[in-house]
């Protein structure tokens, strides 16, 4: 039995901050000291705050310690291990807290990310050891196929790939689906941008997935399935590889296992870069080894999926709620949440928020809730304006929706999506007309061309936008946004057209001051878009200093060293900004609208 | 066909849904990161698919590359929140280092400057990718740092 046990996250964001490092830091200093009996290193998935790693969480004190450097380990380990002192400077907040009750995770709810920085993902036997593996065991001795998706139909939960689809309706309609045979594939092609619990999972508790995929398998007739993850997620496509190969060795993946008639194994898949096969015909075209272009519904996969048969696809969120279901019971499942969103949805807080990472709340709550107690707020100084949510094809929420409970039927009403759980929060210093243009940027990039009114549709709406920011816009472009934007929603062949515009549907709704402001007074009142705002001198804080002149690259800057004040000529002048970055006075300033 | 290609053929079914995997193989094989004409006509045959159907699934992915590239490839994550935490200072100074655009490859074969879709550590953005391994909360001075090391390493 050792004495401490230090988990070390070794979740891709805090691998990237130096994790590895700290780790062997850690190795040096406890062998130094001669503690290597006594402290146990366990490397664990994401633990959420990812912006504070590396971080270190030891047991059994429960102390964090966060933006731990290699040179910080002696000194915890001479301090605190050695000595019981915990290292404040080093602390997440001093002095050392029960961990429940930091406000980040004091209103979360940990059901899928149970495990996620507390166990070590290549490691079976810990999964195991926190009760892995004995849903498959019950639902293999003790259940029927049709029980299992009874108990998953009454729980309630539905598909956390962003369509909210009833999962126990969609497991039902591939058993009763004629074809053999059947196939189960996990969707782990997360490419949503600024979306990354589905990663977490893979590389925190991959085994999760792996068992919520052979319960799935064991109630809709499986025996084969396929988890089609991005190429751009080398650890996770890593660990799934371990995972897989412990779950094989341990006769939990292959023939018979726990010596029943059922067989199952998992294959992995790689993605090659290609947002839209994240669509369920897409990726599966990607899996058949085509290319990832999606195709009309119906038939849907249930009855017609990969290589033609009836195919269960579900996203890893979604499979790894299934144990817990079992386990618990589809009635402790159906108390958490709202009357039609049940369960837990995890999230990614980014933006311009305090405390960003990923947090796991129980569905219902409200996005004031999300933002300001888990998220901490905006920071200091700043004005909340809007919150995106739902990935690139979700909208923006105003401040007066801040109350909106988070559940599917909510969001869609609000003109947003629940998506894939991306929540991008922004300030008084992001430009709605932009931001929607910034994502629409992307989803016409990203569409695959198959259809025109993504094809095309998205470019138009695209140029529309470039128009306004330009200062070129006109009132009636406005209705034509909507109008265009309507016809892509109702007329595009798969999901990713069908919701690529609400981002500027949902900003035209909330925000139409902002484009007014853009066409009317050719003014940018953000302060965002460079060809409606320009740069002003202050005579009274102008110190005449040249710094500002020097840093021009137009000679748009002139002035008289030791003579204020500087004036910005405003025909040479491109705003870049670098005049205002160079001034120590402050006396640059950038002021929406156009002028020269 | 070299004996190295051989072996990575066998690795393989010979079933038409593992060309991406086959692919990708090939691809990581080659010093210079890119698939070639003869790879293509080698995994057609292989799988006993027409070449066109091949060019067809390699022209829709954005990972392969039909153009030779550099020993190391660096992918900055141009996704909003990366975009938002200062992406472009970190793409300006790389094309100050290597000396080249985006989409170019260094004179000397080392390195290729792509951009990439989110890679999920929006937590410490900006991030970039070289090779398989990720790095985060990436400054100017650090991605000097790092672009120093790995020509050190060759």
């Amino acid at each position: 039995m050792k004495r401490l046990s230090v988990l070390l996250c070794s979740g891709s964001a805090c691998q990237s901050s130096g994790a590895l490092a700290v780790k062997q830091a850690l190795v040096e200093a406890l062998t130094a000291q001669g503690l290597m009996d006594e402290v146990q290193i366990v490397e664990t998935g994401c633990m959420g705050p990812c912006e504070l790693g590396p971080i270190l969480l030891v047991y059994p004190d429960g102390v964090y310690y966060v933006r731990v450097k290699p040179a910080d380990v002696g000194e915890i380990v001479t301090e605190h291990f050695l000595k019981g002192r915990p290292v404040r400077r080093l602390l997440w907040t001093a002095p050392a807290p029960e961990p429940r009750t930091i406000p980040f995770f004091a209103r979360q709810k940990k059901i899928v990310l149970e495990n996620c920085g507390q166990i070590d993902p290549e490691k079976i036997e810990e999964y195991i050891a926190v009760g892995g593996y004995e849903a498959l065991a019950k639902v293999l001795t003790q259940m029927t196929p049709e029980e299992v998706i009874a108990e998953i139909t009454k729980s309630g939960l539905r598909g956390r790939g962003g369509a909210g689809f009833p999962t126990g309706k969609k497991w039902q309609a591939v058993r009763e689906a004629k074809g053999n045979p059947k196939y189960v594939i996990c969707n782990a092609d997360e490419g949503d941008p600024g979306a990354f619990m589905d990663r977490a999972i893979l590389e925190g508790d991959p085994h999760s997935v792996l068992e919520g995929m052979a319960i799935a398998a064991y109630a809709v007739g499986a025996e084969k399935g396929y988890i089609y993850v991005r190429a751009e997620y080398p650890l996770a496509v890593k660990r799934l590889e371990v995972a897989i190969a412990q779950a094989r060795k341990m006769g939990l993946l292959g023939t018979r296992i726990f010596e029943t008639d059922f067989s199952f194994d998992i294959e992995l898949r790689m993605g090659a870069g290609a947002f839209v096969c994240g669509e369920e015909t897409a990726l599966i075209a990607s899996i058949e080894g085509k290319r990832g272009e999606p195709r009309p519904r119906p038939p849907y996969p249930a009855t017609s999926g990969l290589f033609g048969k009836p195919t269960l696809i579900n996203n890893v969120e979604t499979f790894a709620n299934v144990r817990h279901i079992i386990l618990r019971g589809a009635d402790w499942f159906a108390q958490i949440g709202t009357e039609t969103s049940k369960g837990t949805k995890v999230f990614a807080l980014a933006g311009q928020v305090k405390n960003t990472g990923l947090v796991e709340v129980p569905m219902g709550i409200t996005l004031r809730e999300l933002i300001f107690d888990v998220g901490g707020g905006v920071p200091e100084g700043r004005k909340f304006k809007a919150v995106q949510i739902g990935g690139p094809s979700g909208g923006c929420l105003p401040e007066s929706l801040l109350d909106v409970p988070i559940d599917y039927e909510s969001l869609k009403q609000y003109g947003a999506i629940m998506g894939s759980g991306g929540v991008i929060v922004l300030d008084d210093t992001s430009c709605m007309v932009n931001v929607a243009k910034f994502f629409l940027e992307f989803t016409a990039d990203e569409s695959c061309g198959k259809c025109v009114p993504c094809r095309v549709g998205l470019r138009v709406l695209l140029s529309i936008l470039e128009k306004i920011v330009r200062g070129e816009g006109s009132e009636a472009d406005l209705e034509e946004l909507e109008r265009l934007g309507r016809m892509i929603q109702a007329t595009a062949l798969c999901g990713l057209g069908q919701t690529a515009p609400n981002p500027v549907l949902s900003t035209l709704r909330y925000f139409r001051d902002e484009y007014l402001a853009h066409i009317r007074d050719k003014a940018c009142p953000a302060g965002v878009c460079p060809d409606l705002i320009h740069y002003e001198i202050d005579p009274d804080l102008c110190r005449a200093c040249d710094l500002c002149r020097r840093a021009c690259p137009t000679g748009a800057v002139q002035g008289t060293p030791r003579n204020p004040p500087y004036r910005v000529l405003q025909d040479l002048c491109i705003r870049c900004g670098a005049c205002l970055e160079a001034c120590p006075f402050g006396a640059v300033r950038k002021v929406p609208g156009r002028k020269g | 066909m070299t004996v190295e290609k051989k072996v990575i053929l066998q690795k393989f079914p010979r079933s038409p849904d593992v060309l991406l995997a086959l692919l990708h193989a090939l691809q990581r094989a080659n010093p210079q990161n890119y698939l070639t004409p003869e790879d293509l006509a080698l995994a057609a045959e292989y799988l006993g698919l027409p070449l066109s159907r091949v060019r067809d699934a390699v022209s829709f992915y954005t990972m392969f590359s039909l153009r030779p590239r550099g020993r190391h490839i660096i992918r900055v994550c141009e996704s909003p929140n990366c975009h938002l935490a200062g992406a472009w200072s970190v793409i300006e100074e790389l094309k100050k280092v290597l000396g080249i655009e985006v989409g170019e490859t260094t004179p000397d074969g080392l390195f290729t400057l792509e951009l990439t879709s989110c890679l999920g550590a929006c937590g410490v953005a900006p991030v970039m990718m070289v090779d398989e391994e990720v790095f985060g909360n990436l400054t100017p001075e650090r991605v000097r740092e790092i672009v120093r090391r790995l020509r050190e390493e060759g």
